[in-house]
């Protein structure tokens, strides 16, 4: 922990995540509305599309409902799906490409083919199909993404562990009789760590992003709000270039969430790859 | 200096022969041919003793560093036998085998990539310890501060460091530290100097010298340059496409060589005296390869003794002297007396 907070680029990832966690974990305390309810003007009309004001500090959507309370239960979306997808994504394409590039052969030939196969679905007409057969719901879009991303992760991965097993250290590591699971666990996984953790920040971009693709389709999850889906309400009622105060909130979060993440994992090399650590 | 009677064999190889597959092409397949084999190792007789450093030297591709691997059983030897202190362990599996990688170890050439840059001096001396399950943490500390001292690094400052602080030198020192702290009987050097600088690739052989010496160890000095041999090995053997074609004591094959080849090898040392006028001779052509060898002598296609005989019928390694075994039909005195066209060439001294 000491470490973490001499390095200022990671201190400010762990900042904006823990941000984002506090505001996910607390929202039904922090919103001033619930996220769909409906704002009326004192002359009794919807309040549609008001400017950032006092009482609504992000202004109201197009349907009059209230962008910070949207916003903050938004975020709670975005780190679930974003989250645990990409740590299922990060998972599968870890033992997929770890197995395939550290055993070769027949292993790496079968493991590889059915990527290939993966490789070959389309991405959104899978999820469409695949949403629509097992029902919206936030469960179920994140099992489609982890289903979708694995895949290139798992190539991605297969690659570096290729180079690390031709590294001398692991022919020794073989030689002075270390277990296949050994060289996997002391010399493979610690060298492909940052490829790991980059592949897991990309795929909570990918899973955000996927998530909010579903939600403008109408495969969303109807019961909750997300950010994905504030920028396609934004998009389908026309005012994505008239009401700032409705788009820009989630786009920002979405931003800061996916750099906090890449800071995070950029500190983590650099702090445990010594030939990057700096005195 | 010498030792009466002879200390024991730790290990020894016995017609060793380790082939690799080529990989067949997709017409090759189909057409149903057999895969190529590529005799990189083809009958090795070997053996090395304790406190014995026994030099190996050989061009590129000559099947030096598969002998090696297969000594320490990297690779499984797909003929003939390897004993170690009298057991045969040429196929052995498991725990036997696991056994066997305790007590015989390997040091490689690249002292650059042979240590893991994300851990520390201290970790990477104290894995082999770990793979075996040995000691405790405190007992383990012990070992590796001991195993460091052998090969003169100061524990004290150097546990915590990183591959990446140390130079060259001091990474193959620490190579060398991993492969003792399980206290082998048996250590094979890949060349482990060829990478560092001249200026301290003495004092690293040095440091083998003396651990030989003092821990009695066995060990198989791999090098391509015959030059180094000379400092430290007692016996040496000269590799040529997968064989064995000479050897001797380090003296004898220094002093006197007899194979063609091994003149050859010898003869392209630089000289350090000034004016003296040595015949240039120059190897014309390249080693074949492994996968086409040659019929009769491995060395005749680019021999410059080499007759019909030397094309035709492979020579054996036959003794000319004590402990000096040469394989070359210009020694057999079988194969002089039937074809007096064989004309041996005179020693060069190096």
């Amino acid at each position: 922990m000491r470490l973490v907070m001499k390095d200022s680029f990671v201190a400010m990832g762990v900042a904006i995540l823990l941000f984002f966690i506090v505001i996910a974990t607390f929202a039904t305390v922090l919103a001033p509305y619930g996220p769909y309810e409906v704002m009326m003007t004192e002359a009794g009309r919807l309040d549609r599309l008001a400017r950032p004001s006092f009482e609504h500090p992000l202004g109201t959507t197009a349907y009059g409902n209230d962008v910070l309370s949207q916003f903050i239960h938004g975020s709670r979306v975005a780190l679930i799906v974003g989250l645990v997808a990409a740590v299922a994504v990060g998972f599968v394409s870890t033992v997929f490409g770890v197995v395939a590039g550290y055993f070769g052969g027949l292993v790496d030939d079968v493991l590889m083919r059915i990527t290939d196969v993966a490789l070959s679905i389309p991405t959104l007409p899978f999820a469409i199909v695949a949403v629509s057969l097992l029902g919206p719901s936030v469960q179920n879009i994140i099992l489609v993404i982890s289903i979708l991303f694995w895949r290139n992760g798992a190539r991605i991965i297969r690659s570096a562990v290729l180079t690390e097993r031709e590294r001398i250290y692991v022919k020794w590591a073989r030689a002075a009789g270390a277990s296949h699971f050994h060289v996997i666990l002391h010399h493979i996984l610690p060298n492909i760590v940052r490829v790991i953790f980059l592949w897991i920040t990309m795929s909570v971009a990918f899973a955000i992003l996927a998530e909010a693709s579903l939600s403008f389709l109408g495969l969303g999850d109807p019961t909750v709000i997300s950010w994905g889906q504030m920028l396609n309400t934004a998009f389908s009622s026309g005012s994505l270039r008239t009401a700032w105060w409705w788009v820009v909130p989630p786009c920002i979060a979405l931003t800061l969430l996916v750099s906090s993440l890449y800071l995070i994992g950029r500190g983590f090399e650099e702090q445990t790859n010594p030939r990057l650590r700096r005195y | 200096m010498d030792k009466t009677p002879p200390s024991p064999t730790v290990i020894e190889a016995r017609d060793l022969k380790t082939h690799f597959q080529a990989r067949s092409s997709l017409i090759g397949a189909l057409a149903g041919r057999q895969p190529r084999a590529i005799r990189a190792l083809d009958g090795v007789d070997l053996a090395i003793r304790r406190n014995e450093i026994y030099g190996l030297v050989g061009e590129s591709g000559s099947g030096k560093s598969t002998l090696g691997m297969s000594l320490v059983r990297m690779y499984e030897p797909t003929g003939g036998e390897v004993h170690y202190n009298g057991e045969n362990i040429t196929h052995v599996h498991g725990k036997a085998l696991k056994d066997y990688r305790r007590a015989a170890q390997i040091i490689f050439q690249d002292p650059y990539s042979s240590l893991n840059p994300r851990l520390t001096i201290g970790q990477i001396i104290e894995e082999p310890l770990k793979i075996h399950r040995i000691g405790d943490a405190a007992e383990r500390q012990r070992r590796v501060e001991k195993a460091l001292e052998l090969v003169r690094i100061p524990a004290e400052e150097n546990l915590h460091r990183y591959p990446s602080d140390l130079s060259g030198g001091q990474r193959q020192r620490v190579a060398i530290a991993r492969a003792l702290v399980l206290e082998p009987q048996f250590i094979v050097a890949d060349e482990p100097v060829s990478m560092l600088d001249v200026s301290i690739q003495a004092s690293v052989l040095e440091i083998l010298d003396d651990l030989s010496r003092d821990l009695g160890l066995a060990v198989l000095y791999i090098s391509h340059d015959i030059a180094t041999v000379g400092y430290i090995c007692s016996h040496v053997a000269v590799m040529y496409l997968g064989q064995i074609v000479e050897e001797g004591t380090a003296e004898d094959i220094l002093t006197a060589p007899q194979h063609p080849y091994t003149q050859r090898l010898m003869a392209a040392i630089p000289s350090i005296v000034p004016d003296e006028n040595r015949e240039r001779v120059e190897l014309k052509g390249d080693v074949p390869s492994p996968l086409d060898i040659p019929p009769g002598c491995r060395f005749s296609s680019r021999c410059p003794y080499a007759t019909e005989l030397c094309t035709t019928v492979e020579p054996q390694l036959v003794p000319t002297a004590e402990a000096h075994r040469v394989r070359c039909h210009l020694y057999d005195a079988e194969a002089v007396a039937t074809h007096p066209s064989l004309e041996p060439p005179t020693s060069q001294a190096a």
